[in-house]
């Protein structure tokens, strides 16, 4: 055989093993026994001198067809439909040197975070005396082992991993260095905006620096999706664990709540952040994407109750009392709807025509921006009255901002189901957008409490 | 010769721990011995051993391991278990009495078919 023939074969083989791992019937480890037998048919029908070309051609049919195969290794390994969860499958590959290592590096950075939190403790901090601290610094315990996993898994540039570690030092720099009194409003801005402003510095290890490009945003979109669900699955199986736990103890007389606030509780939510992280990436492949999912099930709910709330707010009379907690409720229903959209999009086959569910999605994004605006025109009125607060300077700003995204989104959908634009514009919108949100944030971490004399 | 599907698949695990009783054996190997013991005449859709002999490992009928031939190529090899020697056992004894029974059947029916007094032919 010559070489050229060699090369040829091989190529044959990879593309008949590339079509066979399309099969989710069929593991790695199957397809090298199958393989094995094709390559002993193949260098027997060769030796009794057929071309290799041909011999190939004879042993793949030999083989029988892929769908029968596939099929029979279904009926044995039904098991393999029900995707395996927290092991590779593939016990016997050698692969599982690779994964293992992921795995210990995995559980070195979930200690990381558990202890991270702890450490404050050594110097006398503790968690109900000095809440205040731990509420600004909350994201800094477990985020950068996230990061820094991220960077281990992309093997991140150096430079990199210099701009994500001076963003960490430059959040964790103004939360505590700021005079702010724990009472303030700027406080409590810092508190909640900077675990979204670092979830994002997060975001770039996750794209190992490639943050501008859309693909990555999207997929840095799908991934905050998926490790949401997955931290909310663990910290209900945490919470059942937590539950025996005070429960059997108590029987024998030993009081566990000291033990679950001091430790369980936070160590076990920061290391559910890596470790959701791990679950996520480890089975992106796996598992059905369960966000968009969600999404297909509640879009059509929540179109149906803004609708309804629509035709009800004129029948009733009654104008929306304009409180500031009124507000903040709406901003964070313009934030489910946005979820809704950008899980949509996530999962969506940018070929495919416009359909029914693009239709409804419409329906939800306008009527949620009507609902809006009424609020909004109402609430400004009573800004310009009163005056404005941080709080009040938050909520507005959060709400122009999303607002701003779902109108353009709303006209872009409207574009795509006229069929004058493709749907690709639509996500890179989306995906741009992120960087509105990643200023807003460090926005109201930097500037505010400064812009504010930490009221 | 054509032999129907249903025979085959019958045949089949006693055929497989069988040739695995002799000794162990990977999958291209385990095929050319059928076609080997059966005059070629036994043919079955090569890839469908693997499946066949997944779930004989689930049975624990057989169990797998994975060894290098050289040329850095990887091949799973085949061990009969005690209790496959257990099944193949059982199996032969089930395969002998329907072989037997068939034989003294086809015997019964040649012998009585030349008979002219046959009770069932009296009848028609």
């Amino acid at each position: 055989m010559t070489t050229y023939e060699d090369e040829r074969l091989e190529s044959q083989i990879a593309e008949w093993r590339s079509y066979m791992r399309r099969r989710r019937e069929l593991t790695d480890t199957d397809s090298d026994e199958l393989e094995d037998h094709l390559r002993d048919q193949i260098a027997e029908l060769t030796e009794a001198g057929l071309h290799t070309d041909e011999s190939f051609l004879i042993a793949v049919k030999r083989m029988g067809s892929v769908d029968e195969l596939s099929r029979e290794f279904a009926r044995e390994h039904s098991d393999r439909l029900w995707k395996q969860l927290v092991m590779p499958p593939d016990a016997g590959a050698p692969t599982t040197a690779a994964s293992r290592r992921e795995l210990l590096v995995v559980i070195v950075c979930a200690v990381a975070a558990a202890l991270a939190i702890k450490v404050p403790a050594a110097f006398g901090l503790d968690f109900s005396d000095d809440a205040g601290f731990y509420q600004r610094n909350l994201a800094l315990f477990a985020l950068p082992p996230l990061a820094a996993y991220f960077c281990w898994r992309r093997r991140v540039r150096p430079g990199v991993i210099a701009t994500v570690a001076g963003l960490f030092l430059v959040g964790a720099v103004a939360v505590n260095a700021y005079p702010t009194p724990e009472d303030s409003q700027t406080h409590v801005l810092t508190a909640i905006h900077l675990p979204l402003a670092l979830w994002l510095v997060v975001g770039v290890a996750y794209a190992a620096g490639d943050w501008r490009s859309d693909r990555r945003r999207m997929d840095f979109i799908r991934f905050t999706g998926e490790w949401f669900i997955y931290f909310v699955l663990i910290a209900l199986g945490g919470g059942v664990l937590t539950a025996f736990t005070s429960v059997i103890f108590n029987e024998i007389g030993i009081d566990t709540a000291p033990l679950i606030e001091n430790w369980l509780l936070p160590c076990g939510a920061m290391a559910a952040v890596v470790v959701s992280a791990w679950l996520v990436e480890a089975k992106q492949s796996v598992i059905e994407n369960m966000a968009p999912v969600l999404t297909r099930l509640f879009t059509p709910l929540f179109t149906v109750l803004l609708l309804a709330f629509l035709a009800a707010m004129p029948w009733t009379g009654v104008g929306v009392d304009i409180e500031r907690d009124i507000l903040i409720v709406f901003d964070l229903l313009l934030v489910v709807v946005l979820g809704l959209l950008l899980y949509a999009i996530s999962a969506r086959d940018s070929a495919s025509p416009p359909g029914m569910f693009d239709r409804v999605q419409l329906a939800l994004v306008v009527s949620a921006m009507l609902i809006d605006a009424i609020v909004l025109f109402a609430i400004v009125s009573r800004i310009t009255e009163w005056g404005f607060t941080p709080n009040k300077t938050a909520a507005l700003g959060e709400n122009l901002i999303l607002l701003t995204n779902l109108a353009w989104s709303a006209w872009l959908l409207l574009q795509f189901i006229r069929g004058r634009m493709r749907f690709t514009a639509l996500e890179r919108w989306q995906t741009g957008y992120v960087s509105v949100y990643a200023v807003w944030a460090w926005t109201v971490v930097l500037v505010f409490p400064l812009a504010f004399e930490f009221a | 010769m054509h032999i129907a599907k249903d025979l085959v698949a019958a045949s089949a695990t006693p055929l497989v721990l069988g040739i695995l009783a002799e000794e162990d054996s990977y999958g291209y190997a385990i095929l050319k011995r059928i076609s080997e013991l059966s005059g070629g005449r036994l043919e079955w859709s090569d890839g469908l051993l693997y499946p066949l002999l997944h779930r004989l490992e689930r049975l624990g009928y057989v169990e797998s391991s994975w060894h290098s031939p050289g040329n850095g190529r990887r091949r799973k090899y085949y061990r009969i278990t005690d209790q496959g020697r257990t099944e193949l056992a059982a199996q032969q004894a089930q395969w002998t009495t329907i072989v037997d029974t068939l034989h003294d059947a086809w015997r019964a029916a040649k012998s009585s078919g030349a008979s002219p007094t046959s009770p069932l032919r009296a009848h028609s």
